[in-house]
């Protein structure tokens, strides 16, 4: 055991080797599909390769005549337990919410919608068998262009037709801005759909034992995915365990309760056996889902000097054919973005959420903000032009300066800090701003073939989702708080229990940069663990760059709690009052006697032993903190980029030069 | 059935496999191997990268039955207690995060080095072209590389 310890330079900020990895550079991870169960069955699902159409009969009998088939199901075989995959964002109370069955019983309504599913011995047996299946089509008219799926006589996605809901927001006189402003420019940008494609596909291994199931998944989100399955497919919440092993990168992509992880709960209830379901990257490309797939209408009323007076948006979002764990909600995390970094007098948004055949879209990297950011640094850049006004010096004529935080700004945020005065100049100057745009004058003056495009991006995000009471003013499920616990072991060593849900951030290093300071413990000597409902019992888990800045706090939280315990043991360890003992990272000594002291670990060994502990004294230092945060993190940065433009090909590549992209991010506090 | 007898990590094996079964779900399914993960369906990301033979393959690509008397080596098997150069300089150079393509990305690295102790930047992204990083943006990976190449990889 450790005796005594030097208390450690401060952790956080040194440039640690990740503890992370060990397993992963020698082939030892457990990812979700290297899981293996006595038993354990393969799963597959057979996909509508229709857009859109009526199911009028699934045969499978033909897959259960196949060689190591265990058994075989459509999706009438789930009617009665499937249930509807969550939505847990319905962002206006009359938002259209369409049933979403995990498995397609009468209507499949996207490319790769699960009509039908085989229990194998293997992958290769699973695969033969799905191609025995016979499923009878009868297409309808698929619904492809958000734009025409509102005109009435657009076929219809669902009976309730095709919008979900029309969210919107205004502040301030926007009809007067646009009427009176000397400048207004309106433009249409759009925002392309996408594949997540985290490098780790999805997988799901279920296991009952009795009236007990163990999932493990390839998910961002253990906690809520547990909770789920208990809230909206009736498995009580107490006999399920949901265990993210090491998950292979998410992107967004993973923060959802899929069809796959409820079928193959239901299935592995069926035939009772362990199964296993591993996607294929193609049926991830079609089923994980998607990202982004907005038309976006912005218009700005300026002054001639620059000066915005207001921004008028108007989205058009496309939900895909459902809508899943937070569908809805992820432009509206744009919705307070639009303004940015920038002052003006009046703002609207409303966006329209649209239903086509198309896979449901969901969070992606940034989910609704970096959109917000595109489209205002694209009109920015067109105001600029029209007003003849260099494109930073327009910026920054319209940013908040850095001593008029805390800002609230015109979509209703309170931007805690920020310094984009400070974060622009050194962008700038790494980049050589101002030489490249001399460079770039100089080559338009001459007429060069090869002329010089350069790029600018402000931007600030709301980080660190969320506080709770934030989220329920906009209808979210749940709230917006982390959990963390520290056990204290009796050798000295440390636990760290977080709800954060790592898939490759590196957090059993920062968690335990993080306690290390706290504590005065080694880093050495601290173990983080996560992504087990068992081990981990609470948590909101790993998404909107949330987990340093509220799961963090939460551990934080937690060790001063440990650090309040101790001190009355050590207090009692040194026949000293409470109130004369001086906390050093590590170690309690007495006032005016520095040599009279205990360390953290020789306090955690005598809370164990627990023999001298003064009455009434719990013998423990263990503790639990759950932290909600006030307000969103607002960090924010300046990226440049040039890049080199043939005028007669039209083909652009990066300058020769490693000055060619420069960002710089600031987090102020 | 085809009978194979294949060496895996220094271990010998000898198997009835199904003309079809592909190298990858052999190691993965057959032998336990689940170093080797897979990103993709053929081809594409290179995480099940391993080496038959000494040299770097896709081990999606290969069938099973062409590997019959060849030498296999997996993330599992390059070291033999301690890292090699190239894990070393992976670590080192934070040249991973999820990951889940660094065992392929190791093992071409590898092959690379092999190849060309002393690549060039430009030979390294070349040479590791047919490996796909989500998370890094792949700088790291080809500093890791150059640093593995100043160790010396073949130690």
């Amino acid at each position: 055991m450790t005796a005594t310890t030097e208390a450690p330079a401060a952790e956080l900020g040194r440039a640690r080797l990740r503890k992370e990895d060990a397993k992963l550079i020698t082939g030892q991870t457990r990812w979700t599909d290297n899981i293996r169960q006595p038993g354990m069955l393969q799963i597959a699902f057979l996909r509508s390769p229709f857009a859109h159409a009526k199911i009028k009969n699934v045969d499978v009998s033909g897959a259960l005549r196949q060689p190591g088939v265990v058994a075989a199901f459509s999706g009438a075989d789930f009617a009665a337990e499937q249930g509807s995959l969550p939505c847990a964002w319905p962002v206006t109370p009359d938002i259209v919410i369409p049933p979403h069955p995990p498995m397609a019983v009468d209507e499949v309504r996207y490319v790769g919608e699960a009509v039908a599913v085989v229990v194998a011995r293997d992958n290769y047996e699973a695969a033969d068998a799905l191609a025995a299946i016979e499923v009878d089509y009868e297409p309808l008219p698929p619904v492809l262009d958000m734009r025409t799926a509102l005109d009435p006589d657009s076929p219809k996605v669902h009976e309730a037709g095709n919008k979900s809901y029309e969210w919107v927001f205004a502040n301030g006189d926007v009809e007067a801005a646009f009427r009176d402003a000397p400048v207004v420019l309106e433009r249409t940008y759009r925002q392309q759909r996408l594949i997540p494609c985290a490098m780790e596909p999805r997988a799901v291994v279920v296991s009952w034992v009795g009236e007990e199931v163990t999932v493990w998944s390839a998910t961002q989100i253990p906690h809520v995915l547990r909770f789920a399955l208990s809230a909206f497919f009736g498995i009580p919440e107490q006999d399920i365990r949901v265990i993210a092993p090491d998950v292979g990168g998410g992107f967004g992509s993973k923060l959802q309760v899929t069809a796959e992880e409820v079928l193959a709960v239901l299935t592995s209830r069926k035939v009772g056996k362990p199964v296993r379901w591993t996607e294929t990257r193609s049926e991830g490309n079609m089923t994980v889902h998607h990202g982004r797939d907005q038309w976006q209408r912005i218009r700005i009323a300026a002054d001639r000097d620059g000066r915005i007076r207001a921004l008028d948006v108007d989205l058009l979002a496309d939900m895909g054919a459902y809508l899943m764990l937070v569908t809805p909600g992820i432009p509206l995390l744009g919705a307070f973005m639009f303004p940015a970094i920038y002052k003006m007098d009046a703002y609207s948004f409303r966006c329209t959420g649209v239903f086509t055949t198309k896979m449901p879209t969901d969070a992606y990297r940034g989910a609704g903000r970096p959109e917000a950011t595109f489209a205002i640094e694209r009109i920015m850049d067109e105001l600029a032009v029209e007003l003849g006004i260099e494109p930073m010096e327009i910026r920054e004529r319209n940013w908040i300066k850095h001593e008029e935080f805390p800002y609230t700004t015109i979509a209703g945020l309170t931007y805690d800090s920020g310094n984009y005065e400070a974060a622009t100049a050194k962008a700038k100057e790494l980049f050589d701003y101002d030489g490249l745009r001399r460079e770039q004058a100089e080559r338009n003056a001459r007429g060069d073939k090869i002329r010089l495009g350069i790029g600018i991006s402000t931007f600030t995000e709301m980080c660190g989702l969320a506080p709770s009471r934030v989220l329920g003013s906009l209808s979210y499920g749940a709230g917006g708080w982390e959990h963390a616990s520290i056990r204290m072991l009796p050798t000295g060593k440390v636990e760290v229990v977080t709800g954060s849900s790592a898939h490759g951030q590196g957090h059993e290093t920062a968690w335990s940069q993080i306690v290390a300071d706290q504590l005065g413990v080694p880093f050495e000597d601290i173990r983080v663990l996560h992504g087990d409902t068992q081990v981990s019992p609470k948590g909101m888990d790993t998404y909107g760059s949330r987990s340093l800045a509220v799961g963090g706090m939460a551990l934080v939280g937690a060790c001063d709690k440990v650090i309040d315990k101790a001190k009355v043991i050590a207090a009692a360890m040194l026949e000293a009052s409470v109130d004369d003992l001086e906390w050093s990272p590590g170690r309690f000594s007495v006032r005016g006697d520095p040599e009279a002291g205990k360390t953290i670990q020789e306090i955690a060994l005598a809370t164990f032993a627990a023999h001298g502990l003064p009455d009434g004294v719990e013998p423990s230092l263990d503790s639990d903190h759950t932290y909600d945060p006030e307000n969103f993190s607002f960090p924010h940065g300046t990226h440049l980029c040039a890049t080199e433009v043939d005028t007669e090909t039209n083909l652009s590549r990066s300058g020769p030069t490693s000055r060619s992209t420069t960002s710089v991010s600031w987090s102020t506090r | 059935m085809t009978h194979i007898t294949v060496t895996v990590d220094g271990v010998g094996y000898s198997d009835h496999v199904e003309p079809r079964l592909l190298l990858v779900h052999y190691l993965r399914e057959v032998l336990g191997k689940t170093g080797t993960p897979v990103g993709c369906d053929t081809s594409n990301c290179g995480a099940c990268t391993v080496l038959m033979d000494g040299k770097s393959v896709k081990s999606c690509a290969v069938l099973a039955v062409q590997a019959d008397g060849s030498d296999i080596t997996t993330i599992e098997g390059l070291s033999n207690g301690e890292l090699t150069p190239v894990q070393r300089a992976f670590h080192e150079e934070h040249a991973l995060q999820c990951g889940y393509c660094t065992p392929g990305m190791i093992m071409a690295a590898t092959d690379l080095l092999r190849d060309n102790p002393h690549p060039t930047e430009e030979e390294i992204r070349d040479g590791l072209e047919g490996n796909l990083c989500r998370c890094t943006g792949y700088e790291n990976i080809v500093r890791a590389v150059k640093r593995a190449a100043e160790a010396g990889v073949t130690s």
